[in-house]
């Protein structure tokens, strides 16, 4: 088998693994006050951390580049309780615009 | 089920349509490093985990081995992991279901159903399914055209795409970052997440922010 098949295969298992575990924890392990705090916490520090590395930095280096300026008008857009897709659609048309035209 | 509230819907369609567009980019990325057609629309419907996938075939398209590129996307698949713990106690489902669950947990169901639970238990389900199912169809079929040789549309930053995605992940976390707590939490995680980019593999720094998510809430 190619390395390309293992590669392929083996990164859908263990994906598929990570996944899969991570829902089959026991449930009581989960019910205590607070480790549901902390679960409902966890999201919000990956999903903010994910923002930031998706902003700000290509193949493991910080950069500041148009994604800045994207994302920065989402950031206004959503202080000015713009609704969901108004805000991606005001960092992509931002974004683009200094990407192509700079 | 009960009725899906539209604002649910608008909002797992705008993160659908966003994140599977970067889907052409998946696709013609893994052509590109080496990957048939087949082999990357399998990693699509398979590994269905955008970061894991670009990892996998840029340890490649870099002349890594296949072992090399397994782990990197395992690392990045920790995440998937994590949201799994954190949705399980909300979905409570059992059987073939958490199978279909566990392979659309993902950042962007679990992100569309953190959002939505502000409103209520129903949509937060809904948001879910909704996205997770939603990202499947478009990202797989962007894949395919990808693949197929739109390099053309290849380029994320021609379309701002680069951007929408992280902008759509903002607005997800927005709505929850209601108390003082959330918003120190989500500031120090950023911050983590940057300084760490430089030292730690691709991917660590977004799962280490999770140990600050269990310290701020270990504190009463």
């Amino acid at each position: 088998m190619s390395s390309l098949w293992i590669a392929t295969i083996g990164t859908s298992i263990i994906v598929f693994i990570l996944k899969y575990s991570g829902h089959s924890i026991p449930q009581r392990w989960l019910e205590h006050p607070r480790i549901q705090r902390i679960n409902a916490l966890i999201p919000i520090a990956l999903l903010s951390a994910l923002v930031a590395v998706q902003t700000f930095t290509e193949r493991g280096k910080l950069v500041i580049d148009h994604r800045f300026a994207g994302v920065s008008v989402a950031v206004l857009a959503l202080f000015f309780k713009a609704p969901f897709p108004v805000v991606v659609l005001l960092a992509a048309l931002t974004s683009a615009a200094i990407y192509n035209w700079f | 089920m009960s009725r899906v509230e539209a604002i649910t819907v608008r909002d797992s369609l705008s993160v659908s349509l966003t994140v599977g567009a970067y889907g052409i980019a998946f696709g013609a990325a893994s052509v590109a490093n080496g990957f048939s057609v087949l082999q990357s629309c399998l990693l699509s419907l398979l590994t269905f985990s955008g970061a894991s996938q670009f990892a996998a075939v840029g340890v490649i398209g870099a002349g890594g081995s296949a072992f090399s590129a397994i782990a990197t996307a395992s690392l990045l698949g920790v995440r998937n992991g994590i949201y799994g713990v954190v949705m399980a106690p909300r979905l409570k489902v059992t059987g073939f279901k958490r199978v279909i669950a566990a392979h659309i947990t993902i950042d962007e169901s679990t992100g569309v159903a953190l959002s939505a639970e502000k409103r209520n238990h129903s949509s937060m389900r809904h948001g879910f399914w909704l996205t997770g199912f939603g990202v499947f169809f478009f990202w797989n079929l962007f894949t395919l055209a990808g693949a197929l040789g739109a390099q053309a549309m290849g380029d994320t930053r021609a379309w701002g795409l680069d951007s929408a995605v992280p902008a759509a992940f903002l607005g997800l976390v927005w709505p929850r970052l209601e108390s003082k707590r959330e918003r120190i939490l989500a500031v120090v995680s950023i911050i983590f997440a940057l300084v760490m980019t430089p030292f730690l593999p691709v991917g660590l720094p977004i799962i280490g922010s999770a140990f600050i998510a269990i310290v701020v809430g270990l504190r009463r």
